[in-house]
């Protein structure tokens, strides 16, 4: 049920193919367009900090939209205040971004930092909007091993999309051609961050080797055994009944009988 | 038999006596010490004793010590050095996930960061909102134990939370944040402490030596390079945990806390997800079958029931009970759950394998000797339908009390 009137801007970013590292559309943030495009339909807003030339850019334009405004922006700078400056004035009422960019720091820390300076509430890993009434939203957020958790929220806010949100539709050519990237003049703050740090090719992390403090061959010996061997509680001899509620106890120390 | 050390002068004065008979056999006869080059050396022949027909036999259980006079001493449980830091000269303040009430490898890693972070002056703190069901924080190396339990941060309020750790910034000043860079909270929490506190963060930390510190970046294809900042996002198996020390856990408190502001989240509780769409990677809680499963109905039961995404063994795929995507193990799925309820599986390597990084491992089996009763924490010996049946019972029962208190 696409809410019309919702006015829903989604940040996006572009991303970087994982294996070529050719420029794309960063996973993510097509999440974000489409759940964009799920609550506002046509009437949603695109929104990129940075270089209106690039052409991987268009791929959003291609799931379905006329149009994206590009505040116009060097490689090095923060783009957080003038997406937050443009926000406020843009009347947004929900703001989608990913929750990490592919290429740069990638700290995902973009989302916290508009919210904090926009003084909104922040979603993060929202994958539905269910309902919205009275300017409450009531949404899902995604928790990790497939669970979700319903909150409730008042607008605008901001949220952050993750892997769970639903997968975004395929970028189609022709619009992606034929739609229109609008750049626009904003000041410009520089990021001081790579005056101190540099980005360098991934290396591999080392592997954790399994240190074993034993002083005897014994010792050594339970150690490299000891997953097998470690133990626990053994219920001979019992009624099925014992058995099924000394199993029910763990089950509720644990947290997982619902 | 008493511990107490009982002299026996006439074997005192035979070990003086070098030319007394029984001389020798009253030495204390080393099977095995440390050489001059640090090597452990052994004398066979101190091993071993005289066996029924002269013949000299070693007993390798360690049981029996022909030879060596020397009373088997009782080992008392190891006590690991007390590690006291009275005057903290600074504060490393941690704030561990705690899933499930616990501390997560995660968190303990993150700990043995602080420690080498805090060195011998700086005193390792740990945040822990909530209630806990931990009893190891001495050796995992926390001075002090800041436990917020307040109504107002139980279950998810990250900005409550964040509110108490700005309290704690302020207070306690410390050099170095560290929270864990996890789905389950930490990344989030730190994040949102980190533009509160207007510090940029280094994210996905791994890696931090000599005030530098490693983090991946984009999407994993780089690392950046950094002097370590005050708040730190790291990873998982960022550094050694502590192993080998005891601290004080000393409770501190929080000064005046001021929660102010109403939560603009608010929390309507977990959602019923069909746990039978789970993927079994990511599923939570596994109710697993073998080939000891008589009653499949039963154990689809029991699943539903439980609210249990279903595994399966190599044998029950192959039979044909379950499907093949079901499969857990070496050739099939590496699941992570908290609790795998395996029934009837007999723990084959490649099985076990499948289960390795599983927290919480219950066993319903017949043979109390089989490999996965060994790896479980709680095994229940017996015949799988007579318990899945009571198990299916008991939650039954469960539920309609619940259902009865709830009105
Ligand atoms: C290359 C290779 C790869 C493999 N990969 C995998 C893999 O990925 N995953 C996997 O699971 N296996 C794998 N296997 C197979 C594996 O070696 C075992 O054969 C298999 O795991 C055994 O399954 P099981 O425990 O269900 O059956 P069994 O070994 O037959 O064990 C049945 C268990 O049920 C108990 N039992 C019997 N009756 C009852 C009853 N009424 N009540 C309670 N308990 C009862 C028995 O005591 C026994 O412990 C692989 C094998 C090979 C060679
Ligand atoms: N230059 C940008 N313009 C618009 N949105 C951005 C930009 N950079 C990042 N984002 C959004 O912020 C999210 C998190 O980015 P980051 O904090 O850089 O990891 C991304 O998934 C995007 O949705």
């Amino acid at each position: 049920m696409p809410h019309n009137l919702l006015n829903v801007i989604t940040l996006v970013s572009v991303g970087a193919h994982p294996v070529t590292g050719r420029a794309r559309r960063a996973e993510q943030d097509a999440r974000a367009v489409e759940l964009g495009l799920r609550l506002a339909g046509k009437e949603l807003q695109l929104l990129h900090a940075g270089d209106p030339q690039v052409e991987a850019l268009r791929a959003y334009l291609g799931m379905g939209l006329a149009e994206m405004t590009v505040l116009q922006q060097p490689p090095r700078a923060d783009v957080v205040p003038a997406l937050g400056d443009y926000l406020r004035d843009a009347g947004a009422q929900l703001v989608l971004t990913g929750s990490q960019a592919e290429v740069g720091e990638g700290s995902g820390m973009l989302p916290y930092l508009l919210a904090e300076q926009l003084d909104w509430p922040l979603v993060v890993g929202l994958v539905e909007v269910e309902s919205v009434t009275e300017g409450v939203a009531q949404v899902l957020q995604a928790l990790p091993r497939g669970q979700r958790r319903r909150l409730q929220v008042r607008l605008p806010f901001v949220a952050s999309v993750d892997n769970a949100a639903p997968e975004a539709r395929q970028s189609a050519f022709g619009p992606a051609r034929r739609g229109q990237l609008r750049p626009q003049d904003v000041a410009v703050v520089e990021d001081m961050l790579l005056e101190e740090a540099r980005l360098q090719p991934a290396r591999p992390r080392p592997k954790r080797l399994k240190v074993i403090k034993a002083k005897t061959g014994a010792e050594r010996m339970k150690a490299a055994t000891a997953k097998a061997s470690a133990g626990g509680q053994v219920l001979t001899d019992m009624t099925p009944e014992q058995g099924a509620e000394a199993i029910v106890t763990l089950l509720r120390d644990e947290k997982v009988l619902r | 038999m008493t511990d107490s050390l009982r002299r026996d002068p006439r074997s005192e004065w035979i070990a003086r006596n070098r030319l007394h008979p029984l001389h020798a056999s009253m030495q204390p006869l080393e099977a095995s010490w440390v050489g001059l080059s640090g090597l452990i050396r052994k004398n066979p022949h101190a091993l071993g004793f005289a066996g029924p027909n002269g013949l000299k036999r070693i007993d390798r259980s360690g049981a029996q010590q022909g030879g060596s006079r020397q009373r088997a001493r009782v080992d008392a449980a190891v006590q690991l050095p007390l590690h006291i830091i009275e005057q903290p000269a600074f504060h490393i303040v941690v704030v561990p996930d705690m899933i499930g009430g616990r501390l997560s490898s995660h968190d303990k890693d993150l700990f043995g960061l602080a420690n080498t972070l805090a060195g011998s002056e700086g005193a390792v703190v740990a945040v822990v909102f909530g209630e806990h069901k931990e009893s190891a924080f001495d050796t995992a190396g926390i001075d002090r134990l800041l436990h917020i339990s307040s109504e107002a941060v139980a279950g998810y309020s990250p900005e409550q939370r964040v509110m108490m750790l700005r309290a704690v910034d302020a207070q306690l000043a410390p050099r170095h944040w560290l929270i864990p860079d996890s789905r389950t909270g930490g990344g989030e929490l730190g994040r949102r402490l980190a533009a509160k506190l207007g510090e940029r963060p280094a994210t996905r930390v791994w890696q931090m030596a000599d005030g530098q510190c490693v983090g991946r970046a984009g999407g994993g294809q780089q690392d950046l390079v950094r002097r370590a900042p005050r708040l730190i996002l790291a990873a998982a198996e960022c550094a050694d945990p502590v192993g080998d020390t005891r601290h004080e856990v000393r409770a501190i408190e929080l000064e005046d806390v001021l929660v102010h502001g109403a939560a603009r989240l608010d929390n309507r509780g977990a959602v019923a997800v069909d746990p039978a769409l789970t993927p079994m990677a990511e599923a939570e809680f596994i109710l697993s079958g073998g080939n000891g499963v008589r009653d499949w109905d039963l154990f689809h039961q029991a699943a539903r029931e439980l609210g249990a995404t279903e595994g399966a063994s190599r044998v029950a795929v192959d039979d044909g009970f379950m499907p093949r995507d079901r499969q857990v193990g070496a050739t099939g799925t590496w699941v992570t759950a908290r609790v795998y309820l395996a029934v009837g599986i007999s723990g084959a390597v490649q099985h076990l394998q499948g289960i390795a990084t599983c927290d919480k491992v219950v066993a319903i089996n017949q043979d109390a000797g089989c490999d996965m009763v060994k790896r479980a924490d709680l095994a229940v010996i017996g015949d799988s339908t007579a318990i899945l049946q009571a198990l299916i019972d008991r939650v039954d029962a469960l539920r309609q009390g619940g259902i009865r208190d709830a009105a």
